[in-house]
């Protein structure tokens, strides 16, 4: 093969690669490179050329075969390229098909306020306490300066169960303010505790249901006054309700278990129809709260000419209901699900400070 | 507590607006709970004449009526039968607005004939339902005065809410002394109270019988010759503006004292009593009242009656009975002015049931001044109004002793009311709420008035200062902070609890709240409650006993759903269930349900309706979330037996039980109305071991350190065959411990991949395939190496199973 030959074999091989298929394509490997092919054989009949020649022609076989194979290489990607468009072409599914996400249950509204209620007095320095619902007489009433033949215990329509081997008739907690003398029982000042629970009233009418849930706070150390207790209530409710300039007003009122007592109201505006919280003069009651009576920080084994603190309590459902825009309580315990998932919370939403509470 | 502006005003100077005296009640701790401007409603309607009235020319039940009012003369067609020339009525123009058939008036033509404005009747004036005919006002009425300002409604009426420790307030002079104490006006002199002299003895005397009844101390005076007509329209305005329809003089002064004074009077017809003496005592046993209130009441010994020779006559502190109550034809009545204690007329008035506005005030505690000014300021009233003569005093007992004074340490409103208030001013305070006040070496020491028996200690004492000072006024100040940074505020078992709640919510439950108690019927169907459980006073019979379980409720809650078209319900609830009434017989659960199915028809696969495994996962996952040591835990056939016996089991570490899980025994479901398939969990997270405590730095929070293995493990799959009851757990659990520690594999994970039963497979038994992941020690298995892992792994499953290694 002289050099022209040589030109016009590679010539013709890569103009037929161009258009090759990929069986094609190995077929023309093997006719100029494959052990028999006209290159390879071109390369071993060289030895019998002159030195000179030899050289020349070697190296113009060697760049024809490095133009050939480059050439197949190329054609042979494109091929491939085309072939794998082909077969992605062929897998296309439909994306619009509903994925098989598994469904996600929602938390009950009265869970998702406690924690924030937790997440809020917590970095008030408060501790969650917690105590029974069948409570005795003396944890519910007496110990809470509210004497057997009180007004005040007539006001709480009390659930009773029967008398024990002592004769004393246990009760359905009224309010969650047991767990203040429990608290008191079980340790000393300084004492900042909450007492979130489920409490019964013998009630249950359009705004109430026989159970129902309240957070109670006791602040019990040598210094806490009034001015104080305004204080915790304002932050409190300012940050559940996230209002920063949310009115709040103290009402002189009467508790047994407090003295000065005090009921607490948020600002609200009803002139649109519904109530809107944080603007307006009208007035929405929320909490009774005062410091605590003598008597019930003697009941609790405290000394209460050394001692004094303040104590609220308020209605969970109920601030639920005002922040969330819950209209009627008795549908907190009815369990519907189209309730629950419109109401409710999704798990990972965990209330705090820091990351924010819900909204 | 109800009453008007004008009648504050006879006991309080003040020029103070209604808004003003309105803010400052509730300020001071008498929230208004509403005013009513009653005349505002009626301020078109005017006094006005009628002069003519002819027949309509058209309806034979019409007239044409020519009426006068300020403005001039006007046409009415008017339908009353009572409308007639000269009468006087009142009168609604063209444009007004007539709140009882709300309709604002339009000139009209009825039946022809132009009508200009109405006739109106009370109906029609929203002040009653009375439409027999047009109001008829006395011939004196002025033309063209406004109506409510004839009718006495001008007066606003004020509502407040009164709390149980203010006695002093359940009368109008209470208030005013409040309200005078803030700065809101000057309380006027009790004028009523000053003595009034008898002309004669009286024929009837007191006596106090010595059997322990709530009587001690009674005031009585006879009246003579008096007339018991209708009050006067002052005394009838008042009563009517605050809701009581008047009666008689006689009644109507009783009820005006008991509101104006918080003093309640009682009148006998001094002609029905028998004897001379009506005594205080103790009733006995089933003696029977026919009380005013027109109700028969059955005495006991433990309640206080007044009594003459005969009978009783009334319930002391309660209410009068009616047979000596007083007539329209009485002439002599006799006046019982006493005091009972509050904790006496309490119980009785709940045990009979009878709320009346003498035991309001008994209950609340009375001054025991007013027994002897009650006495006055009825004398005084009773002549006015009746005529007649009033005897001297006749009385019986004695006043309690004088209060003790009560000391107040200059220091204290500021320590505990956090407000500096002067001493001077804490002084005045207390001197016009009443308090006899002395003050030496910067302390005060007050003596509480009669009508304050709420005042107990000095705490009292700076309430009153801080609310009459003004509640407002103290500042609020943020809790100090006792460590610089937040601290836990929760117990293991509340974040336990809580995360509980949140895993099970991710894992596709919805979180519900139900009642505590539940049907003792269904609770039977749970395991049942002991008696110490059944609620004396249910609100109603389906909800009689504390829970045994959450489940009754979680399934009837479930079975609501489905009826109202939420399928195949998932719920749990996280609560107390109870075992007995004691402190200890309280235990926190984590329950749920799941009815219907656990996958719905998708594209991509076929629905599946829940099943015991099912529960068994969501057990699980609320076990994981509570700390437990699940990879620990034994499954066992034991579950209580409200689960399918064949179908439920039991969580447990060792005789520790965790959980229960399954299908619900079909009985259950039939009698809860449910259809199959329904399955539950319950999860005793109180069960769950607390945590060890750790040793070490960083708080105990170093974790083991981690040796991640060099080598690729190695799968090997195996299948057995077993008898048909072998458990799956013995084949996984076999096969977990088959090797040696130390040798030169360890198994990572061993899992279930197939079970099956049918051809090719005896009858008893079926195959369970499980995948083994061999984690290589030091050295790179070899063929022989894993041969050998292999045989382990196959003698000890079928060791401990008796079965094969499938061929």
């Amino acid at each position: 093969m002289d050099m022209k030959e040589i030109d016009g074999l590679r010539d013709d091989l890569v103009a037929q690669i161009a258009d090759a298929d990929l069986a094609v394509l190995e077929e023309l490997r093997v006719r100029a490179l494959g052990k028999k092919g006209a290159i390879t054989q071109a390369m071993k009949g060289l030895g019998g050329a002159d030195p000179e020649a030899r050289k020349s022609l070697g190296q113009a076989l060697n760049q024809a075969k490095g133009d050939i194979s480059d050439a197949i290489d190329l054609r042979r990607t494109v091929l491939e390229d085309a072939g794998l468009e082909e077969q992605l072409a062929e897998e296309k599914i439909d994306v619009t098909l509903p994925a098989r996400g598994a469904s996600q249950g929602r938390l009950h509204p009265i869970t998702q306020t406690l924690d924030e209620c937790i997440a809020i007095f917590g970095e008030m320095g408060f501790t969650v306490a917690e105590g029974p619902d069948i409570e005795d007489d003396f944890h519910n009433f007496t110990a809470l300066n509210i004497p057997a033949e009180h007004p005040a215990r007539q006001m709480h329509d009390t659930f009773y169960l029967p008398a024990n081997e002592n004769g004393e008739r246990p009760v359905l907690r009224t309010h969650t303010s047991p767990v203040q003398i429990r608290t008191m029982e079980n340790s000393q000042p300084p004492i900042r505790v909450i007492a979130p629970g489920r409490t019964y009233r013998c009630d249950s009418d359009a705004t109430h249901t026989p159970m129902f849930h309240q957070i109670e706070a006791l602040v019990v150390d040598e210094t806490t006054h009034l001015g104080h207790l305004k204080g915790c209530i304002i932050d409190f409710v300012r940050a559940f309700f996230d209002i920063p300039d949310l009115g709040v007003r103290f009402r002189p009122s009467y508790f047994p278990f407090t003295e000065p007592s005090m009921e607490v109201d948020i600002a609200c505006d009803r002139s649109g129809g519904a109530m809107v919280i944080g603007q307006g003069n009208d007035w929405l009651e929320i909490m009774g709260s005062g410091m605590v009576h003598r008597n019930v920080l003697s009941a609790g084994g405290i000394d209460p000419d050394r001692y004094q603190g303040f104590a609220f309590g308020m209605g969970i459902d109920r601030i639920a209901m005002l922040k969330y825009g819950i209209p009627d309580l008795r549908t907190f315990f009815e369990a519907d699900l189209r309730w629950l998932r419109h109401y409710g919370f999704v798990p990972l939403d965990v209330p705090s400070m820091v990351r924010g509470l819900s909204s | 507590m109800k009453f008007t502006l004008g009648w504050l005003k006879d006991h309080l100077q003040t020029d103070a607006p209604l808004d003003e005296i309105v803010t400052k009640l509730t300020a001071i701790g008498l929230e208004v709970d509403s005013v009513e401007d009653r005349g505002a409603a009626l301020v078109a309607f005017t006094v006005a004449e009628v002069l003519t009235a002819e027949q309509h020319p058209d309806a034979d039940r019409l007239r044409v009526c020519k009426v006068k009012s300020a403005d001039g003369e006007h046409q009415v067609v008017c339908g009353a039968p009572n409308a007639r020339a000269g009468m006087k009525g009142v009168f609604a123009p063209v444009g007004a607005y007539v709140p009882g058939i709300d309709v604002k008036l339009k000139k009209a033509k009825i039946r022809g004939v132009e009508s200009h404005g109405m006739l109106c009747s009370e109906r029609e004036m929203g002040m009653s339902d009375e439409h027999d005919g047009i109001i008829e006002l006395p011939s004196e009425a002025e033309i063209g005065m406004p109506f409510a300002e004839f009718a006495g409604l001008n007066d606003p009426v004020i509502d407040i809410e009164l709390t149980p420790n203010r006695p002093d307030c359940t009368g109008v002079r209470g208030i005013a002394r409040d309200l005078a104490a803030a700065g809101l006006g000057t309380l006027k002199r009790f004028a009523a109270g000053e003595p009034v002299a008898g002309t004669y003895d009286s024929p009837v005397t007191w006596d106090i019988a010595a059997d322990g009844n709530a009587s001690s101390f009674v005031v009585g005076r006879h009246f003579k010759d008096i007339t018991n007509g209708p009050s006067p329209k002052w005394l009838a305005d008042r009563l009517t503006a605050i809701g009581l329809r008047p009666i008689s003089a006689l009644v109507d002064i009783t009820n005006y004292v008991t509101m104006d004074l918080g003093r309640p009077l009682h009148v006998f017809d001094a002609g029905k009593l028998e004897g001379g003496t009506l005594t205080m005592r103790r009733a006995v046993a089933g003696e029977t009242l026919a009380a005013l209130d027109g109700r028969d009441y059955k005495l006991d010994e433990t309640m206080s009656v007044i009594g003459d020779a005969g009978q009783a006559l009334a319930i002391g502190g309660i209410m009068g009975g009616e047979d000596t109550g007083c007539q329209p034809e009485t002439t002599d009545v006799f006046l019982e002015v006493a005091l009972f204690g509050p904790v006496a007329v309490a119980t009785t008035g709940r045990k009979l049931n009878l709320i009346s506005d003498a035991r309001y005030r008994f209950e609340r505690g009375i001054d025991p001044q007013s027994a002897l000014w009650g006495a006055e300021v009825a004398a005084r009233l009773i002549t006015e109004i009746c005529g007649g003569e009033v005897s001297s005093t006749v009385c019986a007992g004695a006043l309690p002793p004088a209060r003790e004074p009560i000391r107040l340490r200059g220091s204290r409103v500021a320590s505990l009311g956090g407000i500096e208030v002067e001493l001077e001013q804490q002084k005045d305070i207390l001197t016009n709420l009443g308090f006899e006040v002395t003050s030496d070496a910067g302390d005060i020491t007050a003596v509480p008035p009669g009508w304050r028996m709420d005042i107990e200690g000095e705490a009292d004492l700076v309430e009153e200062v801080v609310r009459i000072h003004g509640l407002e006024k103290v500042a609020p100040v943020s809790l100090p902070r006792t460590t610089s940074l937040s601290q836990t505020a929760i117990t293991l078992g509340q974040k336990r609890a809580g995360l509980v709640k949140r895993a099970l919510a991710v894992n596709g439950l919805n979180e519900a709240v139900t009642w505590s108690f539940g049907s003792a019927v269904l609770a039977d169907l749970f395991g049942g409650v002991t008696k110490d459980l059944r609620l004396e006073n249910p609100i109603s019979a389906d909800l009689d006993v504390m829970r045994p379980s959450i489940l009754p409720g979680l399934l009837t809650a479930a079975a609501r759903n489905i009826d109202r078209g939420q399928t195949d319900p998932a719920i749990f609830e996280l609560g107390p269930q109870y075992r007995d009434a004691t402190n200890g017989g309280q235990q926190l659960v984590a329950a749920g349900v799941r009815l219907g199915r656990m996958e719905l028809p998708h594209w991509s696969q076929g629905p599946r309706n829940v099943d015991a495994i099912d529960a068994k996962g969501d057990a699980m996952v609320a076990l994981a979330a509570a700390g437990a040591p699940i990879d620990n835990l034994q499954t066992t056939a034991d579950a209580p037996s409200w689960y399918h016996p064949g179908r439920s089991g039991t969580l447990r570490l060792g005789s520790n039980i965790l959980a229960s899980f399954g299908e619900l025994h079909p009985k259950i479901l039939r009698q809860l109305d449910i259809r199959p398939p329904a399955v539950a969990f319950e999860v005793f997270i109180e069960n769950v071991p607390q945590p060890r405590a750790k040793k070490g730095k960083g708080g105990g929070a170093t974790r083991r350190m981690l040796h991640l293995a060099a080598l690729q493990p190695v799968n090997r799959d195996f299948a057995f065959v077993v008898k048909r009851d072998v458990a799956a757990a013995t084949v996984l659990r076999a096969a977990a411990s088959s090797l040696k520690g130390g040798g030169k594999a360890e198994i990572s994970d061993v899992r279930l991949f197939d079970i099956y039963e049918g051809k090719g497979i005896g009858e008893d038994q079926k195959s369970l395939a499980i995948s083994v992941v061999l984690q290589p020690g030091k050295e790179t298995l070899t063929d022989k190496d894993l041969e050998a892992l292999s045989a382990q792994i196959v003698d000890a499953v079928t060791k401990a199973t008796g079965g094969t290694l499938r061929a």
